[in-house]
């Protein structure tokens, strides 16, 4: 591996306040909550800045703040609610560096993804959702499809502004407002969103961040005021979730956990297949819910496709996020990285054998090098449960049939991957594939004109495109 | 001479194309709407449930897998075989619901008019739902959508037929299979129904319709991990919430009960087919 030497981003463009409120109705406000909490830096575990976990008080103030401002919002005409989408696309692009720099602070991901890959997105989605505002009756759900009303939203930790820019684009657009909850490790991107409202001129209490945890979380979903529930996050939540909303007339979409097969057939282009593989799993540390976690190859060509694999990812380099060479970065949260290794573990002690390239991990802060896994049983935990960290599970087929059979064979049916040069097999393997994405020749594409959702217990709802929008209109 | 002897029906289940019994051996007394009795029919149990299930399952990937033109001629088939029985469909409503020969006529028709309706779908619902997507890229992007699975279906409890059609066509012309629990006072409809389905090219497995009460029977499929959906129709509240809750367990789809009642001769628009399909995106790289 050739030495590079260090070529760290400067975080001096990123201005962290030492402790934040919430932003309700337009304002910085001063929590009833008194829990504090702080948000580390998981490269460093150096701590940024403190936050407010809000309680049922908070989300009361919040939700009452969204209500009264779903009565104008919703009556502004389409084409202006668009205006005020697209200067929030623009602000969102004008301060694109900085906001990557402070999601690769909060987060661990390299700043390689999130300058080329969440901001770009970031910003695209909402410059698309902007364009449908006054577009709704062509949308296929009747001449005038009328906003939901409060919409809240729970998001994650993995791609943080990029699930904010997935829940509130299209909320906006339809003409409701919003609550949102960022995820308790990684909320500074939503808070410097919260800003960007401010400086967009959007009307007060059209868009509200409550920050907090589960409990935060949990009252904002419960709610009576809120008429729209939109989360994305473990399948296990989105199980609780659901049983809550249970009696409402609350809508609700779920975006869940997912362990997707990356398939490649015997004929597959075996360098591309191994950057596919690479993307697929190493992208993000893992952290992506449809990460392409099991590896499903061709048993003729095995072994071929694993020694090029370990090859390529021998060249991988882990370190500091903001190093723009680098390109595995920092596991989000200590809890995270003990989850990672517990099934790593149950890997190697159900007899599945465990591989890492040469990889020097550093001295502070939560780290997990990329792990491949050879020799994995289907009934393997760390073939049946999602790892959501840089380990990759292989298993083995000899017939398309097989291969099918086994990629099928979960519960969840978030995203699949099919690696073949041969047209037909494609498309056969694409249309009985259970899952919501199938990204063939390619993997981890995301767009904000193209749907994404799950099958099964992966969730329900589609984000993006045209069918984005039905999970914020009355229909 | 004596009058003859009318020979009477038996009302059973239709489990995976069959006719069996409860397998508790368990039946109820129905009968019409002013309180005569009709019949004995079936009542399901838990394992019966369970059984057509395990049909509905079973016949998944040939009725998803078959072209959508098939499923549409299959569905025009019901219907004509459903013309066919009118007579016998409008005293079994007339029995049921209480009304004159001629509004039970009007119903049997209506029926037979959304099965012809729904028939049609079958190879324009993917034009309507699906695209192909403009992405900011190299890349073949196409949407398009695809049956949820097996789909538990507690049918409404009045509009006998109509409703039924109702709950059960859209379900099943986009390619998925389904448990119906039929109306709980007025089953017999639904089961002639079944005999109708028995005779119209339907895969055995594709619609599997139980009898007996919804209150029992609902749950178990509601908390049933291999039912995809359900579809709460014709649940009265609380069952709606139990059932609700139960779904949670593996995400099914649910569809609420409606909150006015529903007019099941209206035009029914799409709502009923797209609550039971899932979208499926495909990319693929464009280059030489």
């Amino acid at each position: 591996m050739f030495e590079y030497a260090p070529a760290p981003e400067s975080r001096d463009i990123v201005d962290i306040k030492p402790s934040y409120g919430l932003f309700i109705n337009g304002e910085w406000v001063e929590p009833q909550s008194e829990e504090r909490h702080k948000t580390v830096n998981p490269a460093t575990e150096e701590v940024l800045s403190e936050i407010v976990w809000a309680g049922e008080a908070d989300v009361d103030r919040a939700v009452e703040a969204a209500r009264k401002a779903f009565a104008t919002w919703s009556a502004v005409p389409g084409s202006e609610r668009a205006k005020y989408i697209f200067r929030i696309a623009r602000i969102i692009q004008e301060r694109s560096r900085e906001l990557a720099v402070l999601e690769s602070l909060d987060n661990g991901k390299p700043i390689r993804e999130s300058r080329d890959v969440d901001l770009p997105l970031v910003a695209a989605h909402f410059f698309y959702y902007a364009g449908w505002a006054d577009k709704l009756s062509y949308a296929g759900f009747g001449p005038d499809p009328r906003p939901l009303g409060v919409a809240g939203q729970v998001i994650p930790w993995n791609f943080p502004l990029l699930m904010l820019a997935w829940k509130i684009a299209p909320a906006l657009a339809c003409g409701n407002t919003v609550v949102l909850k960022p995820a308790e490790t990684t909320p500074l991107t939503a808070l410097a969103f919260a800003e960007i409202c401010r400086q967009a001129d959007l009307p007060p209490g059209v868009v509200n961040i409550v920050t907090g945890a589960g409990e935060t979380g949990s009252a904002l979903v419960r709610h009576p005021g809120v008429d729209k529930v939109a989360f994305t996050g473990s399948t296990e939540v989105g199980r609780l979730i659901a049983r809550s909303v249970a009696g409402s007339r609350k809508k609700l979409t779920l975006e869940l956990g997912g362990k997707a097969a990356n398939i490649v057939f015997e004929d597959a282009a075996v360098d591309q297949a191994v950057e596919g593989i690479v993307n697929g799993i190493f992208f993000n540390q893992g952290h992506v819910c449809c990460a392409g976690s099991r590896l499903l190859v061709q048993e003729s060509v095995a072994e071929e496709v694993l020694d090029a694999l370990k090859r390529r990812l021998a060249t991988l380099r882990m370190g500091d996020p903001l190093d723009k060479n680098t390109d595995i970065g920092a596991i989000n949260s200590a809890a995270q990285l003990a989850k990672i290794r517990e099934l790593s573990e149950a890997g190697e002690s159900e007899g599945a054998e465990r591989w890492s390239p040469p990889c020097p991990i550093p001295d502070r802060g939560f780290w997990f090098p990329p792990t491949v896994f050879t020799g994995v049983a289907q009934s393997h935990r760390i073939a049946r449960e999602e790892i959501f960290g840089p380990v990759l599970s292989v298993l083995t087929f000899r017939t398309p049939a097989e291969a099918i059979e086994k990629a099928n064979n979960t519960p969840y049916g978030l995203s699949a991957g099919v690696w073949t040069e041969k047209g037909s097999l494609m498309l056969w393997a694409a249309s009985r594939l259970r899952a919501g994405v199938v990204w063939s020749n390619t993997f981890n594409r995301f767009d904000p004109a193209s749907p994404f959702g799950g099958f099964k217990e992966s969730g329900y709802g589609r984000e993006g495109g045209r069918h984005g929008l039905e999970a914020y209109l009355a229909v | 001479m004596s009058e003859r002897l009318a020979v009477r029906k038996t009302y059973k289940l239709f489990i995976g194309g069959a006719f069996p019994r409860s397998e508790s051996g368990r039946s109820y007394v129905v009968t019409s709407s002013k309180g005569d009795f009709l019949a004995n029919a079936s009542r399901a149990s838990r394992k019966d449930a369970r059984d057509a299930v395990s049909a509905a399952r079973k016949a998944f990937p040939g009725w998803s897998g078959a072209t959508a033109y098939n499923r549409g001629q299959v569905l025009y088939r019901v219907a004509e075989m459903l013309e066919g029985r009118r007579a016998q469909f409008a005293a079994e409503i007339a029995d049921a619901e209480g009304v004159g020969a001629r509004k039970a006529g009007e119903l049997v028709d209506a029926a037979v008019d959304r099965l012809v309706w729904y028939a049609g779908w079958s190879d324009k619902i993917g034009a309507v739902l699906g695209s192909a997507n403009p992405v900011a890229g190299p890349y073949f992007n196409l949407s398009s959508p695809e049956p949820t699975g097996v789909v538990a279906v507690v049918a409404p409890p009045l509009g006998s037929l109509a409703g039924l059609v109702g709950v059960i066509a859209p379900v099943i012309v986009t390619g998925n299979t389904c448990v119906v629990i039929a109306p709980e006072r007025a089953p017999l409809p639904s089961i002639t129904l079944a005999e109708v389905l028995a005779t119209s090219d339907v895969p055995g497995g594709v619609v599997n319709i139980l009898t007996g009460s919804a209150a029992e029977i609902a749950p178990w499929l509601a908390g049933h991990m291999d039912v995809n959906a359900v579809d709460l129709a014709g649940a009265d509240p609380d069952l709606a919430v139990t059932c609700e809750e139960l779904a949670a367990e593996n995400l099914k789809r649910v569809v609420r009960p409606p909150a006015a009642p529903v007019d099941w001769l209206a035009d029914p628009g799409t709502d009923r087919m797209t609550a039971f399909l899932e979208t499926k995106t495909v990319w693929h790289p464009i280059g030489t």
